[in-house]
């Protein structure tokens, strides 16, 4: 035991007087929370609180272009800027490349003109269905002029497509519109009162979110709720770089060479290492945590609601950091400069981190690399985090996760072993 | 009848994946006591024999007994011997005290006894003074002194010395030489090697001569001296083993 307490304590003396290691494993993670969650809540306000600035180029002179643009705006999603309707490609681009806005929609010139052929003969069909007309309405309806939308290289995929629903609702509205009208006219001979027009605009039903929840909490999660616990983890496997180095650099000098020569087996030295860094991990956790729950509302960002289970907590970020210094062990062994254990330790973890699920949801991955991603130890972290986290879970609710964790733990433990052993350090 | 402090019968080694043989049938007696002295030419062999004769090398044939005890893969021979590596080997981070107190514990030292020795050795290789400041500090002397140190804290039966004395100044040379002698005198059997003749004329009263990886001459150090008609140990040295550089292959 004292031989144990000899080890902690050497450890620790070292690893509290590297202060680029405690840099890299306390200030960074902190940082990125920080810049991430902060970018994250700055993108859902702008689409929530801000508008999207969106030019409009209406060449159409009819009502339906206009009611078009009244229905775009009634989305509540863009700021309209509306230009003259004689305005060319180029010109539109310019504007948008100077930045004026980073979406652009163009009314072709026609589109009062089809929206109304095709309303009128979708109405004639349907009336002939129930025999009240002559005339069939059987013309085929010609292909539409496009609506062409424009939009700046710098848009994500997700924020196009939202854009994109939100102009088609917009487009079927008119179209629901002016179907209406067009049955109503072609029955009574006379034009929708307005009365009736505004209740087909105005009366829908309102969309209420609810958030799925082990314990009956409803509160939509935040950006902060996703990102505390995802870049915790990041912290805990970015130990590789003082620990995995610490290794190397203990088997590199001197120090490494006395040690096989005395009558103490290095396991101990392992030993040592795995409580110390996994006090590190712990602590990391806390000050992370602490952060999310306690600094963040002070900078503007949304609050960490922890967990009612605080002992799930504390047993799931246990075993996560058991599992990040065996993970880093692991490395400082096989590697045989610090260079690898560095480059190789920090790039590995971002792979892991990508398959896991940390960088990309999960959900949005392609089937193949959904395999893969059961394999990075990383991903069931995340996963037994956000069982506590966002689903409002207790630890029992997480055992699924924490069991493919142990299990890979434990291979990497074994694999380590194995290093020792061909190594001669055993 | 007592044993040898260190037995070599029938050595013999080569490194993993390398074709030519460091030794092969190589037989030595280092009794206790002895203050020998282990000397070739570069690339002679003489690290590689330390390092079997301390463990670090275990792939070895025939054997390597210490006070009586075979050595390969044997963690109770450890707590026979020391060892001062050429390389300095202990945590730069840590103070002089610090190194002392982990390697004491891992040399299989209780905490007062580790706390009694560090404070006596310390004081005497001039390092009180300094004790609780971070070894990256010091100057090369004072390093050489701190592995020295922890190398003798558990008093060992045996201590291997693999130049010890590298790239100090007089002062610190004639210090640890002097302790080195005063160890012996206690009853510590040294085994040292090193390119300083001179100094290991001062120090050695036995030397064995290694080269090609086979033992060339190996007796009491003044009868060597006086079979070969030579002055000093260099003389010696370049008689036996020739004035051609012995560059590594590359």
């Amino acid at each position: 035991m004292y031989k144990l307490r000899a080890t902690i304590i050497k450890d620790l003396l070292i690893l509290t007087r590297d202060k680029v290691g405690l840099t890299l494993m306390f200030v960074m993670p902190i940082v990125l929370a920080i810049v991430i969650t902060a970018i994250q809540n700055s993108t859902f306000e702008l689409v929530n609180d801000n508008k999207v600035p969106l030019l409009v180029c209406n060449k159409d002179t009819g009502q339906a272009g206009r009611q078009l643009i009244a229905a775009i705006e009634n989305v509540g999603m863009f700021q309209l800027k509306q230009i003259t309707g004689d305005q060319t490609p180029a010109q539109i681009m310019a504007r948008m490349n100077a930045k004026d806005a980073l979406v652009a929609v163009v009314v072709p010139a026609s589109f009062s003109s089809e929206t109304l052929t095709k309303a009128t003969t979708i109405a004639t069909r349907a009336l002939n269905e129930f025999g009240l007309t002559a005339d069939s309405g059987r013309n085929a309806l010609s292909a539409p002029a496009p609506i062409l939308l424009y939009y700046h290289p710098v848009l994500q995929a997700s924020f196009r497509s939202s854009i994109n629903g939100a102009l088609l609702s917009a487009l079927q509205l008119v179209q629901s519109k002016q179907i209406v009208k067009s049955l109503y006219y072609s029955i009574n001979q006379k034009d929708l009162p307005a009365g009736l027009e505004k209740d087909i605009i105005q009366n829908n039903p309102v969309i209420h979110e609810i958030a799925v929840s082990r314990d009956g909490n409803r509160s939509i999660p935040n950006s902060t709720q996703h990102n505390i616990p995802a870049w915790t983890i990041f912290a805990m496997f970015f130990v590789v770089i003082s620990l995995g180095s610490s290794i190397v650099r203990e088997k590199l000098n001197g120090s490494f060479v006395r040690l096989k020569t005395l009558p103490t087996s290095y396991l101990v030295a392992l030993l040592s290492k795995q409580l110390t860094y996994l006090v590190v991990t712990l602590v990391q956790t806390a000050v992370i945590f602490s952060i999310g729950a306690w600094l963040f509302p002070l900078m503007g960002l949304p609050a960490l609601n922890l967990p009612s289970d605080i002992t799930g907590l504390f047993i799931v970020s246990l075993i996560c950091g058991w599992c990040a210094v065996s993970y880093s062990i692991c490395i400082g062994v096989f590697a045989q400069t610090q260079e690898q254990a560095n480059g190789f330790g920090a790039v590995s973890i971002v792979l892991l981190a990508a398959i896991g699920g940390l960088l990309v949801p999960s959900f949005a991955m392609p089937a193949s690399f959904k395999y893969l991603m059961k394999m990075s130890p990383l991903h069931w972290c995340l996963e037994a985090y956000y069982g506590l986290f966002l689903e409002g879970g207790t630890f029992s609710d997480t055992v699924m996760n924490i069991i493919p964790l142990v299990v890979i733990t434990v291979l990497i433990q074994l694999l380590t072993l194995y290093g020792l052993k061909r190594k001669n350090l055993i | 009848m007592k044993p040898a402090a260190v037995s070599l019968v029938d050595l013999g080694f080569s490194y993993p994946g390398e074709s030519g043989v460091c030794f092969s049938h190589l037989s030595l007696d280092i009794q206790a006591g002895e203050r020998f002295g282990l000397f070739g030419p570069n690339g002679a062999g003489k690290t590689t024999l330390m390092n079997c004769m301390t463990g670090l090398l275990p792939d070895y044939t025939g054997s390597v007994k210490l006070a009586g005890l075979e050595v390969r893969n044997n963690k109770n021979v450890r707590s026979l011997f020391g060892l001062v590596p050429q390389d300095f080997s202990f945590y730069q981070e840590l103070s002089p005290a610090e190194n002392l107190a982990f390697f004491g514990a891992w040399s299989g030292l209780t905490r007062q006894q580790v706390k009694k020795k560090t404070t006596d050795l310390l004081e005497v290789l001039g390092l009180t003074d300094v004790r609780n400041k971070p070894v990256m500090q010091f100057s090369g002397g004072m390093k050489r002194r701190v592995n020295l140190a922890i190398a003798v804290l558990h008093e060992p039966q045996v201590l291997f010395l693999d130049e010890p004395t590298v790239g100090v100044d007089v002062q610190t040379r004639h210090a640890i030489i002097t302790y080195l002698k005063w160890l012996n005198g206690q009853g510590t059997t040294l085994i040292y090697t090193s390119h300083q003749l001179q100094e290991a004329e001062d120090l050695c009263d036995t030397v064995a001569l290694i080269d090609n990886g086979r033992i060339i001459a190996h007796e009491r150090l003044a009868q060597l001296l006086s079979e070969h008609r030579e002055e000093g140990l260099e003389g010696l040295f370049l008689n036996l083993t020739g004035k051609s550089y012995r560059d590594a292959d590359v």
